[in-house]
């Protein structure tokens, strides 16, 4: 075990993986001499070099297409988009290009790269700095989306992602990066499965990245309230996500709630509610509750910037009247 | 150029021509669907500028039949891949504007105009980290010239002294856009002057063309960063199919019709390299057979069985969740 920051995690996954492969590279903006604008890749270009911690223009197109054309040429490419509003400069290349090369190929073309996702609202950086896209990205067929929720989860499955022959859009929360916690460096991790964060008997609050924090700051005053335990999952994998740990804690409570920062107009949760309204419809007691972001860009001003997101009190005050309304 | 290349260059002019209209055939009766993009006319381009580049890496657009089978790729899988059977270079997936077979360092078959350019620099940067002999051909119309994607890619593969050959075909017309009235100018190499050396050559000679990528080439790997040629042709046919090409005169289409790039390779063949008559008979007789089996083939082929729908999504199944 060690402690350590989601950064760090990040950072050590990235070092790891480039120690063990010389093919593996990471490109984007201000990763290399600059060590990355969340310092992610701080230090790695003294021991790998500019040739593997690769400077790039302002360019997210030519970012994330330049690593599909590293990756058909043999490397390992670590594209890093420096926060996800940018992205949309780029998905042309992650949904066109990224996501259908292998199967439009059948099979002849394997892309082995992760592209690299800061995003979530931060703190006052207003409406193109502070959005989610997990909704977007997994609505795509043909790459694996991550979101790490803690450091443990960042170093393992990032390096898991690397590994992987298969694209990966890792994304990572820009509050969480100075998030401390512990990692368990030899234990085996399977990225495609959820985390249980907090058992509990008589509702299951699923979330995922910044939220799961926010859930567990909002679980002592509902179980105080309510007299109800509650348990926490963190879906950690988007897409595939981990319908196997779902489908065990809902039958056990009967109860869910699907907690998310993006907008709640075609947001992630969405989904989650929709598969467990198709194939646990009996097993639920009461309709689902979604508490998700307004449907409207993310404001400047912190204390409508607050009201634009879920927070661990309004998390509390939905769960605890949504309980009262449905016989919790 | 010796002989035998020109030949096989002039024989593989007249295989693309035949299976060019061979596709067109089978999509009037239904076989071959969705957006068939024909190449008619620009066979000395795309042929010679395949046979020319053998120490590298092509990425190409959606215009790709003769390309690949001038690359290596068998006449067969392609002309499967357009009818969709399950023995098509890519199983039916991609179709017409998807052939990809990287053990012939062919990469399609990318139908996002100028999308496949980052790729391309990218897998130039990947050769220059490899220290490979190998250097990188994107090939795309005059109508990719004017999107991002391609002043990002010549900004990047300069900047960085990449080995890529950047070949636009420049036939004109972005569909039934005439280049001319969203450019400011014909010639499409001047938006890629400040960047890297250009070149021009006429892309209906296939001797040209061969000698000018042979140089590229030649260039490109010795480090001196990337390079542009402009190769002006025409295409005979409408953009696809479905394009009725109300927007170019027919007097338009004769003048590029007498520049035929075949009658000028076959002179070719004749006049510098003594080729006879009944030799060029026979060259083009054996087009024709390997066109007639290509369709052959790909009538006969089996379709893909729907239980393959999700096959090669993924190299690494999920088996939990």
């Amino acid at each position: 075990m060690a402690e350590m920051l989601y950064r760090e995690a990040l950072n050590r996954a990235i070092d790891e993986c480039m120690a063990a492969d010389p093919n593996v590279v990471m490109l984007g903006e201000d990763v290399g001499l600059y060590g990355g604008s969340y310092r992610v890749s701080e230090g790695l270009v003294s021991k790998y070099g500019e040739k593997r911690l690769i400077d790039t223009p302002i360019a997210e197109l030519s970012i994330v297409g330049n690593a599909i054309g590293m990756a058909i040429g043999g490397l390992r490419p670590i594209a890093e988009i420096m926060t996800a509003n940018f992205s949309l400069l780029a998905f042309d290349q992650i949904i066109n290009h990224m996501a259908k090369y292998r199967y439009m190929s059948a099979g002849k073309l394997t892309l082995p790269m992760v592209v690299r996702f800061p995003q979530g609202v931060s703190k006052q950086l207003a409406a193109q700095h502070s959005e989610s896209y997990e909704q977007m990205l997994s609505a795509v067929p043909g790459i694996r989306v991550f979101a790490a929720g803690d450091p443990n989860y960042a170093y393992h499955a990032l390096k898991k992602a690397i590994l992987m022959d298969d694209p990966v859009v890792f994304i990572e929360h820009e509050l969480l990066y100075n998030k401390k916690g512990e990692v368990d460096l030899d234990a085996e991790v399977d990225p495609f499965k959820a985390r249980i964060v907090k058992e509990g008997e008589d509702l299951t609050i699923v979330s995922y990245l910044k939220m799961v924090d926010d859930v567990m700051a909002a679980v002592p005053e509902i179980e105080k309230q309510t007299g109800k335990s509650c348990e926490v999952i963190d879906l950690q994998s988007l897409n595939p996500f981990d319908t196997g740990t779902l489908k065990a804690s809902i039958e056990k409570t009967g109860r869910l709630v699907v907690v998310e920062e993006d907008h709640k107009m075609g947001g992630y949760g969405a989904q989650v509610v929709s598969w467990a309204a198709e194939s646990l419809f009996y097993a639920l007691d009461a309709a689902p509750l979604r508490i998700a972001g307004e449907n409207v860009p993310i404001p400047y001003n912190r204390k409508l910037e607050l009201a634009s997101i879920p927070t661990p009190d309004k998390i509390a005050a939905k769960i605890i009247e949504w309980g009262a309304n449905n016989g919790l | 150029m010796d002989k035998l290349t020109a030949e096989e260059i002039y024989y593989t002019m007249a295989l693309g021509r035949k299976f060019e209209y061979a596709a067109k055939e089978h999509y009037m009766t239904g076989e071959i669907s969705g957006f068939l993009h024909l190449d008619i006319g620009q066979e000395a381009l795309s042929v010679a500028a395949m046979k020319a580049f053998d120490h590298g890496d092509v990425f190409t657009t959606y215009r790709e039949h003769i390309m690949a089978i001038a690359r290596g790729i068998e006449p067969k899988a392609v002309m499967a891949e357009l009818f969709g059977k399950k023995t098509g270079v890519s199983e039916g997936r991609g179709g017409s504007m998807h052939l990809f077979d990287p053990s012939h360092f062919f990469y399609g078959g990318d139908a996002i105009v100028g999308g496949h350019l980052p790729n391309a620099v990218g897998c130039a940067y990947a050769r220059k980290f490899q220290e490979s002999e190998h250097g990188v051909m994107a090939v795309f119309g005059d109508g990719a010239t004017n999107g991002g994607a391609f002043f990002e890619s010549l900004n990047i593969a300069s900047a960085w002294k990449l080995p890529i050959l950047f070949l636009c075909e420049n036939n004109r017309y972005a569909i039934g856009t005439e280049i001319t009235r969203v450019a400011p100018f014909l010639e499409q190499a001047k938006k890629a002057e400040p960047y890297m050396p250009t070149m021009e050559v006429d892309g209906n000679d296939a001797v040209a063309v061969y000698e000018a990528i042979k140089e590229a080439q030649a260039y490109i790997q010795k480090g001196h960063g990337p390079l542009f040629i402009e190769a002006f042709t025409y295409r005979w046919e409408g953009h696809s199919m479905s394009d009725p090409g109300s927007y170019r005169s027919p007097e338009e289409i004769e003048i590029w019709k007498r520049r035929d790039p075949i009658e000028r390779m076959k002179t070719v063949l004749k006049e510098r390299y003594g080729v006879s008559d009944a030799q060029i008979e026979a060259l083009d007789q054996k087009a024709q057979t390997a066109v007639d089996e290509a369709v052959a083939f790909a009538s006969e082929s089996p379709e893909p069985e729907v239980s393959e729908l999700f096959e090669h999504l993924f190299v690494e199944e999920v088996t939990h969740g």
